[in-house]
């Protein structure tokens, strides 16, 4: 169940918020939009020139996800598994 | 090989804060973001991070404004509200089962 040809919008911590069809994304949650446009784009006016970004991780507040292509069931069993079996290691 | 040696631990056993959140897992919850957010929805998926996938969520956002002639504070609210949404853990402050008078 992969997100990636979808249409998203990312929400930044500077209150930015861009909307576009999510090309990639990596291990730190980097993120690539194509096609994007920017949301309130008269108070954001920096990227109208722009077609594709990256966006990279840390800077990230939210990814607002259609509902329709999540797979509610299948996420939570991979919560539970990783509460498990965890990928990123606790905290020492 | 790069094996996990975590040890095994029972499915159902709470014994860490992370359990807790993991008995959360398809419930409405409560979190607490920086910058004075709010999020009310049901927890599909979370990690390590505090990273989490929420659906049917409710955004409240806490402002402060000043009125410059009489100095008094105004708290207002602002809500927003998306069907599915992923939050980026570095944000979260803390996570809780609702208020018992309802979402």
């Amino acid at each position: 169940m992969t997100l990636i040809g979808q249409q998203v919008t990312v929400e930044l911590k500077n209150d930015l918020a861009i909307t576009g069809i999510l090309v990639s994304v990596d291990q730190f949650l980097n993120i690539k939009l194509d096609d994007i446009h920017v949301v309130e784009e008269q108070k954001y006016p920096h990227m109208m020139a722009v077609k594709n970004c990256f966006i990279r991780g840390s800077v990230v507040r939210y990814v607002k996800l259609p509902a329709s292509a999540v797979d509610t069931a299948l996420l939570q069993d991979a919560a539970r598994r990783e509460a498990q079996q965890p990928t990123v290691p606790a905290p020492r | 090989m790069t094996e996990e040696t975590t040890p095994v631990v029972e499915p159902n056993a709470v014994e860490e804060p992370l359990d807790l959140v993991r008995l959360s897992l398809d419930e409405r919850i409560y979190v607490k973001l920086r910058g004075d957010r709010e999020l009310r929805g049901k927890l599909h998926a979370y990690d390590g991070h505090l990273n989490m996938i929420l659906g049917d969520v409710e955004e409240t956002i806490t402002v402060v404004e000043i009125n410059e002639e009489t100095e008094e504070e105004v708290i207002r609210t602002i809500k927003n509200t998306a069907e599915m949404l992923f939050v980026r853990g570095d944000g979260v402050i803390l996570v809780s089962p609702p208020s018992r008078t309802g979402v």
